[in-house]
């Protein structure tokens, strides 16, 4: 069909209008744009955190906030990141988006607890920056005990109340997730058949489901002992301080393969669609995604190498910690080969792509420093890991989360962004990054703690470095913000299928329909098929589709 | 590096420091080697297949297997000699020496309180002899604390009711920092300090220096008497508790069977929870102390206790 009829055919985001139809929606692409709205107001609040943190560690001494203003902004930062921009962002938005229609479902298997799982995000949300509001929390977005349950007079309560809450919705949405892919396939989408973005997200909905109620359990433990006196970690009283970094640990080492899966998932479709190549080693690719969710698991006591638990406990979970980097390191081989004789374009989502695959094998490979015992002990709590985790979690969650939004921009919208524009932010984002965290490596080795508000002044050269990345990082993260909101109006007609990709999403309109497809369709080969100019589906003559 | 006006590489001061540089400097050559062949491919890849016209198909290569069980063994085993080499260096961190010098800290918000067996007492430095390995014993009065000395590679939790320890040994003089580094409350930044390795005969002259003061174990048993412990734990198993001589670091037999090993924190509850274990053959008559005594006299009384060895058991008994 023409683009000039493809605008006025009746889609998901014209079929009718007003507020209420948005916040009573049911239908799973308008609940992904719900949760992009929240996502994106809360990255730039975790974000404005972070430029608070760099402009005060300009200098070496805490002379921009005061020692406890900065304690709180380093916690708000992990706790608004984490917890209400990284793990919902990409499942959440892109998932809820894709999931029914990569596999050629009308919606989630459940669509008013999907509306619901938003509106406890939402909620949960609500209560932890109430708490920002009311005088924040200054525990580390670890919330180790007993500062967290007996020492710090901040809002510590009121915060994990609000991960409690926001954790049901994570759990809801990997529910439904799981659900739907095994319940809602169309015909002929076979599990081998499936794209790795709903691998990736089976996967990630396997953890979300087992460990997010520990990080429950945990977190109300630790507010009934703030608030009761219980003596579970308060050793004054019998507790045990180390049981709870097990617990948290538990749900908190996993939840890093939450955040980080999806992004595989993503980058697995743009490789493929920016080379027009098959991907190299599905099983291999699809398979290392379940055994990153299960062998990430066992790993949490990589975290407490030096908090005293038994050099034995130690050594299994540095071994166990050395295996779940191989399936990491199978999935960026594959990515790479499969680049070899491809055709291979420098679209924006590409850029985001091969950025990621640079950062995340530096983030990987730095995260072997950790798992080996004997180093782990010099760089432990100190900005080695910090510059570790931030290439994992802001070089490629970020980064593949961005790539994701730019790849599939003109199907949720139906229009094209500023190509020009988009690839310059991309560019500033890999520049800006790398010139903020690498410095952390070196700072890490020599020695500079995590958390400090004031340092040694022979580190300043390397923080300064740290903090003018981060500017430049602002700016190429500000950039997508206007550009993509301006081409909500002013883009060109994106089409069908922009890309020229394969995956059923390009199979419908840009917008899609309420329900996705016009008629439910049966697919007819696998995924990635680039090297056919075969459709990928066929109708079945005359079956509507809400059969 | 000096050239630079900024270090980039933090000092070597301590026996295990370059060795774990080394295992340091293996991990950045593997991590430089995989990063490098990825980058270098990926470019390669990039220029060479670079999309020429728009209607490209290329074919499809699906896979290779033994590609996939060459990248999968290669990584494996690279990472299995990673975690032999570090656990082999952890080992060694966490076992030390039977003839190190014993010291105690005691952390708490935001300082470091340092006892020196000879009784002097330091607030945010500690003063050791080069050469010799130290042994910290370590405990928390209120939150975890971390003792990490960059210089010297190590680093341990200081966690509230229980002692963890850890070793070192110093090559050379010199004053290196010491930080606090498992965050720990408002001024956690300000938890720094110094230690000063000196070389022996130096250090013998700071020990001896200044006032004179009272051993710790002298101090632990002062404590024990006027806290009266003593009127209960008599050194000929006559009291109505059991004798303490000789009992550090044996196993006790306690009440419904079960045994414990009389460690610090063993005896540190003990102490402050005295209902919490029983010795077998006693009555849990044992008012606890808490409130009573301090971090700094727990480590006192233990100093003390260590100080008890059976054979002055056998002189005391005629």
């Amino acid at each position: 069909m023409s683009d000039a009829s493809a605008e006025r055919r009746p889609h998901y985001l014209n079929v009718n209008y007003g507020l209420k139809s948005w916040l009573l929606t049911t239908d799973h692409k308008r609940i992904a744009w719900l949760y992009l709205i929240g996502v994106t107001f809360f990255f730039f609040v975790g974000g404005l955190f972070a430029t608070l943190i760099r402009l005060e560690l300009l200098t070496p001494q805490g002379d921009l906030v005061q020692a406890e203003t900065y304690n709180k902004l380093f916690t708000m930062h992990g706790v608004t990141m984490i917890f209400f921009f990284l793990i919902p962002s990409i499942p959440a938005v892109l998932g809820n988006f894709l999931i029914p229609i990569m596999i050629g479902a009308r919606d989630l298997a459940f669509p008013r607890l999907n509306l619901a799982s938003w509106y406890i995000y939402i909620l949960g949300g609500l209560f932890t920056l109430s708490a920002a509001a009311a005088g924040g929390v200054d525990t580390g977005w670890t919330f180790y005990t007993p500062y967290s349950s007996i020492y710090s007079n901040t809002h510590v309560a009121l915060t994990v109340v609000g991960i409690f809450i926001t954790g049901f919705s994570s759990i809801l949405t990997g529910l439904n997730f799981i659900v739907t892919i095994h319940t809602m396939r169309a015909p002929g989408m076979t599990w081998f058949r499936m794209p790795l973005f709903v691998w990736a997200h089976y996967a990630t909905s396997i953890i979300f489901i087992l460990g997010t109620p520990v990080i429950a359990i945990t977190l109300a433990l630790v507010a009934l002992e703030r608030l009761f006196h219980l003596g579970i970690f308060n050793p004054e009283v019998g507790g045990d301080p180390l049981l709870f970094q097990h617990l948290f640990w538990f749900y908190s080492h996993p939840a890093v393969y939450i955040m980080i899966l999806p992004g595989m998932g993503v980058i697995s479709e743009l490789i493929t669609c920016f080379s027009r190549k098959r991907i190299f080693g599905y099983d291999f690719v699809a398979f290392s995604s379940l055994a990153i969710a299960v062998l990430g698991f066992l790993v949490w006591g990589h975290h407490m190498f030096v908090s005293g638990q038994s050099v034995y406990a130690s050594m299994i979970f540095s071994l166990l910690s050395m295996l779940v980097a191989i399936p990491s390191a199978v999935k960026v081989f594959n990515w790479t080969a499969t680049l070899y004789k491809g055709s291979i374009s420098f679209d924006a989502p590409m850029l985001y792509a091969l950025g990621f695959i640079g950062l995340f094998t530096i983030g990987g490979l730095t995260g072997l420093f950790l798992a080996t015992l004997g180093v782990d002990i010099h760089v432990h709590d100190t900005y080695f890991v910090i510059a570790h985790f931030h290439y994992i979690m802001v070089g490629s969650a970020v980064m593949a989360y961005l790539g994701g939004i730019h790849f599939w921009w003109p199907k949720m919208t139906g229009r094209k962004y500023s190509e020009r524009l988009a690839r310059l932010a991309a560019v500033i984002i890999f520049l800006g990054f790398n010139l903020t965290f690498f410095p952390q490596f070196v700072l890490g080795y020599l020695g500079m703690p995590r958390r400090y508000h004031v340092y040694p002044p022979e580190f300043q050269v390397l923080n300064v470095l740290s903090s003018a990345g981060a500017s430049i990082l602002a700016v190429g993260y500000v950039l997508p913000l206007i550009y993509l909101v301006w081409s909500l109006r002013y883009g060109a007609i994106a089409g069908m299928n922009p890309w020229r990709a394969r995956g059923l999403e390009w199979q419908t309109d840009s917008p899609p329909p309420t329900n996705n497809f016009d008629v439910t369709p049966i697919v007819v080969c696998d995924a990635y098929a680039y090297e056919s100019a075969e459709p990928e589906i066929i109708y079945p003559p005359g079956r509507p589709a809400d059969v | 590096m000096s050239t630079l006006g900024f270090p980039l590489f933090p000092e070597q001061a301590s026996t295990m420091a370059g060795r774990i540089d080394a295992l340091f400097f293996f991990l950045v050559l593997v991590s430089l080697f995989f990063a490098s062949l990825i980058c270098i491919l990926i470019i390669i890849f990039a220029i060479k297949y670079r999309r020429r016209n728009d209607d490209e198909r290329p074919p499809a290569i699906p896979g290779n297997l033994r590609l996939e069980i060459v990248w999968t063994t290669i990584p494996l085993a690279l990472t299995m000699v990673m975690f032999v080499w570090g656990a082999k260096l952890y080992f060694v961190i966490n076992a030390p020496p039977n003839d190190a010098l014993e010291i105690t800290v005691v952390a708490k918000q935001w300082m470091w309180k340092v006892q020196h067996p000879e009784g002097q007492s330091e607030i945010d430095e500690l003063h050791i002899p080069a050469g010799r390995p130290i042994k910290l014993m370590m405990t928390s009065q209120d939150v975890i604390h971390d003792f990490f000395v960059p210089a010297f590679r190590v680093k341990k939790d200081v966690l509230p009711g229980r002692y963890t320890t850890v070793w070192f040994e110093a090559t050379k003089p010199g004053s290196y920092q010491l930080f606090c580094s498992q965050y720990c409350g408002t001024q956690h930044s300000g938890m720094i300090g110094h230690i000063i390795v000196m070389a022996p005969a130096e250090f013998a002259g700071w020990l001896g220096g200044g006032a004179t003061t009272e051993s710790m174990a002298g101090a632990g048993e002062k404590l024990f008497q006027r806290l009266g412990c003593i009127t209960c734990h008599q050194p000929n198993d006559s009291g109505r508790g059991p004798s303490l001589v000789g009992v550090f670091g044996k196993s006790v037999a306690l009440q419904g069977g079960r045994t414990a090993t009389a460690d610090e924190t063993y005896i540190r509850e003990s102490i402050l929870n005295p209902q919490a274990k029983i010795v077998a053959g006693f009555q849990p008559i044992m008012p606890t102390f808490k409130g009573l005594i301090s971090e700094d006299g727990i480590t006192q009384i233990l100093a003390y206790l260590k100080s008890l060895k059976r054979e002055q058991r056998v002189q005391e008994k005629p």
